[in-house]
């Protein structure tokens, strides 16, 4: 017959075999640290300062409404990886008018009463990106 | 030197083992932490009919054994898992065996490692996601384990079990 067992050869594992179960793992290992890396990039935060002092972090990737009571009123929203300043009580509304921001680095600053938040670790920003 | 008869007729007998295998498997509730994780028993039947009788006979009673199974115990969403693990598993297993470089052992945890890549496929196919993959690397290193049990196990039940065809 020709498929014949060879009960001695098949009894054990052959060089080949070693060889297979080795390039499995590599490529396992491989994937499992390409996956850690992707990982590791950490969601967008944004950081809350007001006078200088950070008072919060909030991830980009939650949506919710926080308003901030410290030297004035400050309503911000994060909705869907995006930041607006929905409400101010200062006097120029600048950062209220500020268009919303996402990415790393960006920031809405309410002078009057001291506030900036800025985005952190998250989607970089494009270097000769047009200022606005 | 078999008479197709015999083949058959072995093949029959296997394919009821296997189907006896998997219904006995989903009766222990395995729980390795990760869906999709489990020994595949019945698959020590179609690595012993691959090198018994022949690739043939063992990608037609890995077919059979899944459509009575998922026919009887599961639903056709389990059988397309199921095919596109076995199938990739032989069309792996097959080759490797013909090369004679490999033993039962390697053969099988090519076959184990290629039967979850199978249905991980279809899963993220199934899903239309690749968030999926991330389960990669786990059921890989998983494939390996329960390929090389069921390989000692089949390379045991060989040297008891002796047929002449």
């Amino acid at each position: 017959m020709k498929n014949k067992m060879n009960y001695k050869k098949l009894w054990g594992m052959t060089k080949a075999d070693v060889l297979l179960g080795v390039a499995f793992l590599v490529v396992g290992a491989l994937c499992f640290v390409g996956l850690l890396i992707l990982n590791q990039q950490p969601a967008g935060q944004l950081e809350v300062k007001v006078a200088g002092e950070t008072k919060a972090i909030y991830l980009i990737s939650e949506d919710r409404e926080v308003t901030l009571e410290e030297i004035g009123e400050n309503t911000f929203e994060i909705k869907g990886g995006v930041v607006e300043m929905v409400h101010a009580d200062c006097p120029d509304q600048y950062c209220v008018h500020h268009r919303p921001i996402s990415k790393n680095g960006e920031s809405i600053i309410c002078l009057p009463n001291q506030v900036v938040i800025t985005i952190r670790g998250g989607e970089e920003q494009v270097v000769d990106g047009t200022t606005n | 030197m078999g008479r197709p008869t015999n083949k058959l007729a072995l093949s029959g007998v296997l394919t009821a083992l296997a189907a006896i295998f998997s219904y006995v498997e989903a009766l222990i509730p395995f729980s390795f932490g990760v869906p999709g994780i489990k020994l595949g028993l019945a698959n020590v039947v179609i690595v012993f009919a691959l090198y018994s009788i022949g690739p043939r006979f063992a990608l037609l009673i890995s077919v059979v054994r899944i459509l009575v199974v998922s026919s009887l115990f599961g639903s056709p969403a389990i059988a397309m898992y199921s095919l596109a693990g076995a199938l990739l598993s032989l069309a792996v297993m097959v080759p490797l065996q013909k090369t004679g470089k490999f033993s039962m052992i390697g053969v099988s945890m090519a076959g184990g490692v290629f039967h979850n890549i199978g249905q991980l496929v279809v899963a993220a196919w199934v899903v239309e996601t690749m968030q999926i993959l991330y389960y990669f690397p786990v059921l890989l290193i998983a494939g390996m384990v329960t390929g090389i049990l069921i390989g000692i196990i089949v390379t045991r039940v060989s040297r008891t079990i002796r047929i002449k065809l």
